[in-house]
């Protein structure tokens, strides 16, 4: 595998300007794969550490969100010695185009991965024009 | 900068002293590890989203520690287009020497929610023994 340090790094998520946050936890930006096949759109995130209950997901007019709580494990008597990642939540927003149907989509995760399905509404899917001639 | 007892303890772990590793980058290999210790154990945590855990490798040879594992890339159909492709996928091997040896029968490895919790008991021969200092 090549890939730079700089690639690994978890990206931190930035908060709108002049908006804090409650929690001192850090906020990560997860890595997403987002695949449009013919009747749907399929968003794939990297959450380690999260699971069903602790995956929220929104969607607030255009904007889909997405939440994770990561609760951190930490070691009894431990000393940390190497850090090189770091763990806090995830959060992610994603705008969705008016062709979702808003009503079926559904969500899973599995091993620390979030699968999203945004099943496009039937009028979306094929609009074929068909070209006459005259 | 003074070197703390707790430095010194692991300058050979860490390959140089930790004050001239702050604020350089170092070259992290994949996938990143976080590393706990004690006197008894050492405690590794990596994140592995989307793995199973037969899709991990680990093995264990004195104080060096080995992982190996695969995440495939998503099936790729006919018509279907990415709009975006961040995550990872390939092969990796990353190996870590820990600062004593290790009781290799004794490793226990959990896999949940994506990650991987490796637990590394101390060679018995080799934990810290306290000796009784008598007055005579």
């Amino acid at each position: 595998m090549s890939e730079s340090s700089q690639e690994l790094q978890k990206k931190e998520a930035e908060t709108p300007a002049g908006v804090e946050r409650t929690r001192s936890e850090k906020v990560y930006i997860p890595a997403v794969d987002i695949i449009e096949k013919k009747d749907e759109m399929v968003v794939i995130a990297d959450m380690a550490g999260c699971d069903e209950n602790t995956v929220d997901i929104t969607l607030e007019k255009n904007l889909l969100t997405i939440y994770g709580k990561v609760v951190p494990d930490k070691g009894d008597d431990l000393q940390p010695a190497l850090f090189e990642y770091g763990t806090g939540d995830y959060q992610r927003s994603f705008t969705i185009s008016e062709e979702i149907d808003r009503e079926r989509i559904n969500a899973k995760v599995k091993n620390g991965v979030l699968t999203i399905i945004l099943p496009k509404a039937a009028a979306a899917k094929s609009r074929k024009i068909a070209v006459v001639s005259e | 900068m003074l070197l703390t007892e707790f430095d010194r303890f692991f300058e050979p772990f860490w390959g140089m002293p930790r004050y001239r590793q702050r604020g350089v980058r170092r070259r992290i290999d994949f996938p990143p590890f976080n590393v706990w210790l004690s006197d008894e154990k050492a405690v590794i945590t990596t994140e592995l989203p989307g793995l199973n855990p037969e899709d991990i490798e680990l093995s264990v040879i004195g104080k060096v520690v080995t992982l190996k594992g695969t995440r495939k890339a998503d099936d790729f159909k006919n018509g279907e287009s990415y709009h975006r492709r961040e995550r990872w996928h390939g092969s990796f091997t990353k190996s870590i020497e820990l600062p004593f040896n290790i009781e290799n029968q004794k490793v226990t490895a959990n896999f949940a929610k994506g990650i991987l919790k490796i637990t590394l008991p101390r060679a018995e021969a080799e934990k810290p023994k306290k000796i009784e200092i008598r007055s005579e």
